[in-house]
């Protein structure tokens, strides 16, 4: 075993392990840590995912001196390597981005705990995404739900406590479901680790026997996890978690966390449940239907808001539909392009989130459409920035969000039944998602009414340093751009993983 | 083309560009409303007249329609109300169905009876150390699990800390809104300290007999956790209830002696740490097939069992330092 292949260990214990010296530490040295803790396991990451693509093949690390069914595991492969690694980079950026505002928002004896949860947050992620053993995926939930509550909660404002205690009853809601899954699959198969659990259902598939407890998880585990995830009918506290939060925690959560509990979806479709039987059994057609009509809602709903940074929280809804339509069309090439607009939307989002931050303190810390006349102007770079994002959500070339919608457009095309509504819906929702997205932009440029010098002293950016904030819209910048013309790579690398899965 | 330039006030062209500069918002309101600024003369002299006609009998009206508005919520609530009970109740029929159809309860055939199971209770003692396969199993066979559950207690503090514990001046300076939040809270924990010490002499005597007992059963379920039923969680438990006791008992002033916030955190850190750092070194050999050189022991003595025994006093230490903490900063924000 060469030293490479333990890095997954090595980066899910550096990060729960920084979480847990900060404890002692005071909010700068947590920082430090935290940015270190960050940087190290991306550099890891990108170790494992070139490891893997040069080996072409996944491994498992056992956790201990206990072999696959006794011993919990963990597993690299090429996609966990490459979630991995956008996952670290979309959260360094959006850590550094949203800084100065989390210095602000935080008391400051307070902010070594938030940069705990930042650690613990991105612990449970690299868990999720690595594991390969159910319950040790439930225990990293755990830990990330309460995180993520910590993380809204933090700025200890009204707004943030009441969208605190709605995400943690949504949340524990979704967990509770796929603890209960969890279960009763252990009920049905005696195995905990996802690979002699898959060989499990296989031959209980073959026998015919168990078939609607088998269903039932299914229904269950999917349920719970697109609950967690936000997908249409259970999308109401998105406006209100990612809308109250500092701007790191709302990026972080919109990027990020949702995009971990779809991940471990899809591996529970490819490595436990067996990709045919979740297929065979529909569950994909209720997804696929969910999908779609978040995806209209989602931007009507966007339309309708005043608040631009609810706005934004409410086009996650569309977008997580749109990774759930990928998931529901059933095709390889369809979860190949919800895998990348799973990319995509963390990318895009942060972006949006941490340049919106930028347009709102030349405006006043408003946040309504009035007040942002002509904040392109006032914070160019920013105002750059948001219109990268909202035009790569719209779906503009050489920005990674027209890839993925090219990619949703064709693997639709080889999908008989699902074909006319998915490009429906696509032509459709695009339509929508230019509506909001573009009245923002083209109020960004308008001239308009500028705060007066008052009401800029009354926000909160008196001694104020945006070089971060520069660095982070860069890097976000750069990012789209990689994942919009170079796509390629990216994509055979998703193929790639996903046969790995098997 | 001149018909179009006419009706350029009320084209859709120009209530989308309207819309788009965000100056009006058609689908909020419903419709469009005139600015007072644009009234033409004829029409002020009609709303002028209009409110001189708003009688009593109109504002009698308007009342009316908000007790009907209050209503329609009050009904609004109730279908949901019934409606979240028949979600409930079916979908707690589907998992009931469900269970219908799962293998029977202590039957020798069933799916977890397997090679997993066959060899914790075979193997268990050889390969651990621990008479209790239990502990065994949760603190070596899947000891990466068990991390994880402290560090959900770990982070669970955490959060406890962000919500309720309040930090002196600091926060004052910052903004008048939180320093006056702060000030209040203040205020409530010097009302909390007015009744303290309680001096209940029943509750007194009562403890001074029950907290030596339950502390020290505590720290024996701690520490024969890999040879009798028991372990760090349930343990901890019983250590913290203790400490909760004795705090009910004697105030904060005899606990602060010896458990500061201070104090619980250097524990709760060294506690984890060492956590982190052994089970990283038997990970790491375990993956690597290397020699761990820890020493197993004879099964039944009280120093076996390699790792199990330290793992347990960690993971002790840090639930009763979580309940403590719990309770101290849901009493009064510090400890």
């Amino acid at each position: 075993m060469t030293l490479v292949q333990n890095f997954p260990f090595f980066s899910i214990i550096i990060a729960m392990f920084s979480g847990i010296i900060s404890s002692v530490l005071t909010g700068k040295q947590a920082r430090n840590i935290s940015l270190a803790a960050i940087s190290v396991t991306t550099v890891m990451s990108a170790a494992v995912l070139f490891f893997c693509l040069r080996t072409g093949e996944s491994y498992t690390y056992m956790m201990g001196h206990f072999p696959a069914p006794w011993g919990n595991e963990i597993r690299a492969g090429v996609l966990e390597g490459l979630t991995a690694l956008l996952f670290g980079l979309v959260m360094l950026l959006a850590v550094i981005g949203g800084m100065e505002h989390t210095f602000l928002d935080v008391e400051e004896t307070k902010i070594n705990l938030f940069f705990i949860m930042i650690d613990l947050m991105l612990s449970s992620l690299l868990a999720l995404i690595y594991t390969n053993d159910l319950f040790t995926a439930y225990v990293f939930v755990e830990i990330n739900t309460i995180a993520g509550c910590g993380l809204i909660m933090i700025r200890q404002v009204g707004r943030s406590f009441t969208s605190a205690i709605w995400y943690m009853v949504m949340s524990q809601l979704g967990s509770g479901l796929f603890l209960i899954g969890l279960t009763l699959l252990y009920d049905v198969t005696g195995h905990l680790l996802m690979s002699p659990a898959k060989e499990a259902v296989a031959l209980l598939e073959a026998a015919g026997s168990y078939e609607i407890p088998l269903l039932v998880i299914l229904a269950v585990i999917s349920v719970g996890l697109a609950i967690k995830s936000g997908l249409f009918p259970f999308h109401a506290w998105i406006p209100h978690t990612y809308g109250y939060a500092t701007p790191t925690a709302s990026a972080i959560l919109s990027g990020l966390v949702s995009k971990g509990y779809i991940f471990l979806l899809i591996k529970i479709f490819y490595r436990v449940l067996g990709r045919e039987n979740v297929i065979a059994s529909r569950i994909v057609n209720v997804l696929f239907i969910f999908g779609l009509a978040g995806m209209i809602m989602g931007s009507v709903l966007a339309i309708m808001e005043k608040d631009t940074r609810r706005m934004i929280a409410y086009s996650s809804v569309a977008q997580i539909g749109y990774i759930y339509m990928g998931i529901g069309l059933g095709t390889e090439a369809g979860m190949v392009a919800a895998v990348f607009h799973m990319f995509t939307h963390s990318a895009t989002k942060a972006l949006l989130f941490i340049s919106a931050v930028g347009l709102y303190e030349v405006s006043g810390d408003k946040k309504d459409f009035k007040s942002l006349r002509g904040a392109g102007y006032r914070n160019p770079l920013a105002g750059i920035g948001f219109t990268v994002g909202a035009l790569s959500m719209v779906g503009f070339p050489m920005l990674s969000g027209f890839i993925s919608k090219l990619l949703f457009a064709t693997s639709a095309l080889n999908s008989p039944h699902k074909m006319m509504p998915t490009l429906i819906g696509l032509a459709v929702s695009t339509v929508l998602n230019a509506i909001y997205f573009l009245r923002l932009v083209i109020t960004l440029y308008r001239g308009g009414n500028a705060p007066t010098g008052k009401e800029m002293r009354e926000g909160k950016h008196l001694q104020y340093h945006p070089g971060m904030l520069r660095l982070a819209i860069c890097g976000f910048i750069l990012l789209n751009l990689f994942l919009g013309l170079q796509s390629q790579p990216v994509v055979r690398g998703i193929a790639l993983g996903l046969a790995m899965f098997d | 083309m001149s018909r179009q330039k006419d009706n350029y006030e009320n084209s859709w062209w120009l209530k989308f560009k309207r819309w788009v500069e965000g100056e009006i918002d058609p689908l909020a309101h419903g419709m469009e409303t005139v600015r007072p600024d644009q009234e033409t003369e004829d029409r002020r002299w009609q709303r002028e007249k209009l409110l001189q006609a708003r009688t009593a009998k109109e504002r009698k009206s308007q009342e009316l329609r908000e007790a009907l508005e209050a209503r329609e919520l009050r009904q609004y609530q109730k279908i949901y109300q019934v409606l979240s009970v028949l979600l409930c109740v079916a979908v707690s029929l589907v998992l009931l169905w469900t269970i219908t159809y799962l293998p029977e309860i202590g039957d020798a055939g069933n799916p977890d009876n397997n090679e997993v199971s066959a060899r914790y209770i075979e193997q268990g003692l050889k390969e651990t150390g621990a008479v209790n396969i239990v502990t065994g199993m949760i603190l070596d066979y899947r000891a990466f699990d068990t991390f994880g559950e402290s560090c959900v207690l770990f982070i669970a503090s955490c959060c406890v800390l962000v919500l309720l514990r309040m930090d002196g001046g600091s926060d004052g300076e910052k903004s008048g809104k939180k320093g006056a939040s702060g000030a209040k809270k203040r205020m409530a924990e010097t009302n909390d300290r007015l009744y303290e010490p309680k001096n209940d002499v029943i509750l007194q005597q009562c403890s001074c007999v029950l907290v030596p007992l339950i502390l020290v059963f505590g720290v024996y379920i701690v520490l024969n956790g890999h040879l009798s039923p028991g372990g760090g969680f349930s343990g901890g438990a019983v250590l913290g209830s203790g400490l909760i006791l004795y705090l009910n008992a004697f105030g904060f002033r005899r606990t602060g002696q010896f458990l500061t916030e201070k104090v619980y955190r250097r524990v709760t850190l060294s506690a984890l740490t060492f956590y982190c750092l052994a089970k990283s070194y038997s990970f790491f050999t375990g993956a690597n097939h290397l020699e761990s050189g820890i020493p197993l022991g004879t099964p039944g003595d009280i120093l076996s069992s390699g790792l199990i025994l330290p793992l347990n006093i960690c993971v002790g230490l840090v639930v009763a330092c979580t309940m403590y903490a719990f309770y101290a900063l849901f009493r009064k924000g510090g400890m």
